[in-house]
């Protein structure tokens, strides 16, 4: 007759298995042992499916919640570390720069606590205004409508700047193409240009490489060279862009690829790959894409990125922004592929 | 005491068997509220078969329909290489090989189950994709094409392990049947052991494609990525699962383009759904 035997579990050649099963029972007598874990009691009433060890099971009880109470402490010991804390919010493009600022300063002072979030630099300018932020990043300048907001609830924004970012447009080096302006630049990425010929290049058909649309690179990139910073330009990249989901894939595909075209961070740029140097239009002169140039404001595809305080930095906060205008915080800039202002 | 104890046990075990259906329920459900909610602002139809996928733009265009071929025609290309090398496989291991290769044969393909799937995306970007570009004369190496080869990769240790399983559960009866009548080895296996075991096999090869078209790290590395709509297996594509991996992390929770992301997980949720659905079907029908 069949019964059904709950659950419980079973050595077979020194494997522990766990089961719920019917078992067959025959003449009322259980066919083969039922085991409770290493203790391998052998079963020894017939109405219970597993042998039982309580002992063991009390210990691991207390064992839990002795755990649960340290815990517990431990968790409100961090709690009351909350008031050395700093709340940075803002731009995506240096929210990767923003977390590894607070990653190093945090490294260095264990008992201050950095918090960086995203959102955009509207929304980091709009929570410092607010009072729910001590630091703002932002990667455009504050509009003299938010300024006067600020002034009007006592806030006085003080603005630093702490990095530039640089984009590069590169090629494969085999390409003769050596230089473009930014409207050329819009004419291919929008694929109204398709072939580099037209350029008075190869007679090859253009391999568009993107960014993917997570990208704030992308969103720049659109922004102030297919739109040409207006913003009630609708352009787009075509459709037929390769999106790529890292610089580096862009890098790889560039230098194997003879007919591709990307951009990316300038921290990228190797033997193996192109950059062109870009004019803003063509009067301008064409300027490479270096640290000079970015700094020095010459070359088209580059911005300041920003943050901003309330007041003169103060405290904790000052600490902080020392820390990310010194060398340290500068080379940190470095490698996250934007360009500092200090060198 | 004993009892008691035995009645908690019994009722943890219980618990722990209803949670993954439970885990699924709420899955299932999220998945439907957040997805259901792009077709406010979308109608299905202009979702589904809208040609242009600008989900960050102002205005947005959300049309799948690019995507959703994207997958289709990475799925069939991968389906068209690793069929008929994945049941050739099976045939070899279950009726042909000597015991020792055999052996051989079936830990090579457990271990090429067990490569990680960004694993062979990135092997596939370094030495596939130059290939295809150089061996077809294309302008990019990042197309169907590669994606294809690589999930086809992917999809045969599913294929031959299971349509293996299913030539071995045929009876040995009909083999030596079909050889005491005269049959050649080959006429056995192709006129007998192919049909007697084609349940079987049908469901290795729609579980191999299920785990093709859910595949997302291998795809988004070597298939390009471009939003375009597929007019050949040479051209780049972008696949549903790509598109959901690589714009979560910039979706605004709330907003209407990770609605859309949602709402792509439904359609890819009902397609991957059919697939398992039509090999269970097959494999009960083996029973």
């Amino acid at each position: 007759m069949g019964r059904y035997q709950r659950a419980g579990c079973e050595v077979k050649n020194s494997v522990l298995r766990f089961y719920i099963d019917f078992t067959l029972t025959s003449h009322g007598n259980n066919i083969g042992k039922i085991y409770y874990k290493e203790k391998m009691t052998p079963c020894a009433n017939r109405n219970c499916a597993g042998v039982v060890s309580v002992h063991k099971e009390e210990d691991m009880f207390r064992k839990w919640v002795f755990v649960l109470i340290i815990v517990m402490f431990a968790a409100s010991a961090f709690a009351a570390k909350d008031k050395n804390s700093i709340q940075v919010k803002g731009s995506d493009t240096m929210v990767n720069l923003g977390q590894a600022w607070a990653e190093k300063y945090m490294e260095k002072n264990p008992a201050d606590f950095v918090a960086v979030t995203g959102g955009g630099s509207g929304t980091g300018l709009s929570s410092l205004l607010s009072g729910t932020c001590d630091i703002a990043m932002s990667s455009r300048n504050i509009k003299e409508k938010e300024i006067t907001l600020a002034n009007q609830k006592g806030i006085n924004p003080n603005e630093i700047k702490v990095a530039l970012d640089g984009l590069a447009v590169v090629v494969n080096p085999d390409n003769p193409i050596d230089k473009l302006t930014v409207d050329q630049l819009a004419g291919i990425f929008t694929g109204k240009i398709v072939n580099w010929k037209t350029l008075s290049g190869r007679d090859e058909k253009i391999v568009i490489l993107s960014r993917e649309v997570n990208s704030g690179t992308h969103v720049y990139f659109k922004e102030h060279v297919l739109r040409k910073n207006d913003p009630n330009n609708k352009e787009e990249f075509a459709p037929q862009a390769l999106m790529l989901s890292s610089s580096q894939a862009i890098a790889d595909e560039v230098a194997g690829n003879t007919a591709a075209i990307g951009y990316y961070g300038m921290g990228y740029i190797s033997k193996k790959q192109r950059p062109l140097a870009i004019a803003k239009d063509e009067k301008s002169e064409y300027e490479a894409p270096t640290i000079e140039n970015v700094i020095n404001g010459k070359y088209p595809i580059s911005r300041p990125l920003f943050i901003y305080t309330n007041g003169a930095p103060q405290g904790l906060v000052k600490k902080f922004l020392d820390f990310i205008l010194s060398e340290e915080g500068q080379n940190i800039v470095m490698a996250t592929d934007f360009v500092p202002v200090i060198k | 005491m004993r009892k008691l104890k035995e009645f908690i046990v019994e009722k943890l075990i219980l618990i722990c068997g209803l949670a993954s259906i439970f885990f699924v329920a709420l899955i299932f459900l999220f998945l439907l509220k957040e997805g259901f909610s792009i077709f406010k602002t979308v109608s299905p139809f202009n979702f589904l078969f809208g040609k242009s996928w600008y989900p960050i733009s102002e205005p947005s265009q959300m049309g799948i329909l690019p995507l959703i071929l994207g997958s289709l025609l990475v799925t069939a290309g991968a389906a068209i290489i690793s069929i008929p090398i994945g049941v050739g496989c099976a045939i070899y291991i279950a009726e042909i090989a000597p015991a020792k290769i055999k052996e051989i044969l079936k830990a090579g393909i457990e271990l090429l189950a067990a490569i990680p799937s960004v694993v062979l995306g990135f092997i596939g970007m370094v030495t596939l994709v130059p290939l295809v570009k150089t061996v077809f004369h294309l302008p990019t190496g990042l197309t169907a094409l590669s994606g294809s080869i690589m999930l086809a990769f992917m999809a045969m240790p599913t294929i031959v392990s299971i349509a293996e399983d299913a030539l071995y559960s045929v009876p040995k009866t009909y083999k030596e049947g079909a050889l005491a009548l005269g049959a050649t080895r080959w006429q056995m296996i192709w006129r007998v052991m192919l049909p007697a075991a084609s349940s079987g096999l049908l469901a290795a090869v729609m579980l191999g494609i299920g785990r093709v078209i859910g595949e997302t790290m291998a795809v988004m590395m070597i298939t390009g990525n471009a939003a375009v709509m597929p007019n050949s297996i040479f051209a780049p594509v972008r696949t549903l699962t790509a598109t959901i991996a690589a714009e979560m992390g910039e979706a605004v929770v709330g907003s209407e383009h990770y609605f859309a992301l949602f709402a792509i997980g439904i359609v890819l949720f009902v397609i991957s759904f059919a697939i398992n659905v039509t090999a269970d079907l097959f494999l009960h029908q083996r029973q």
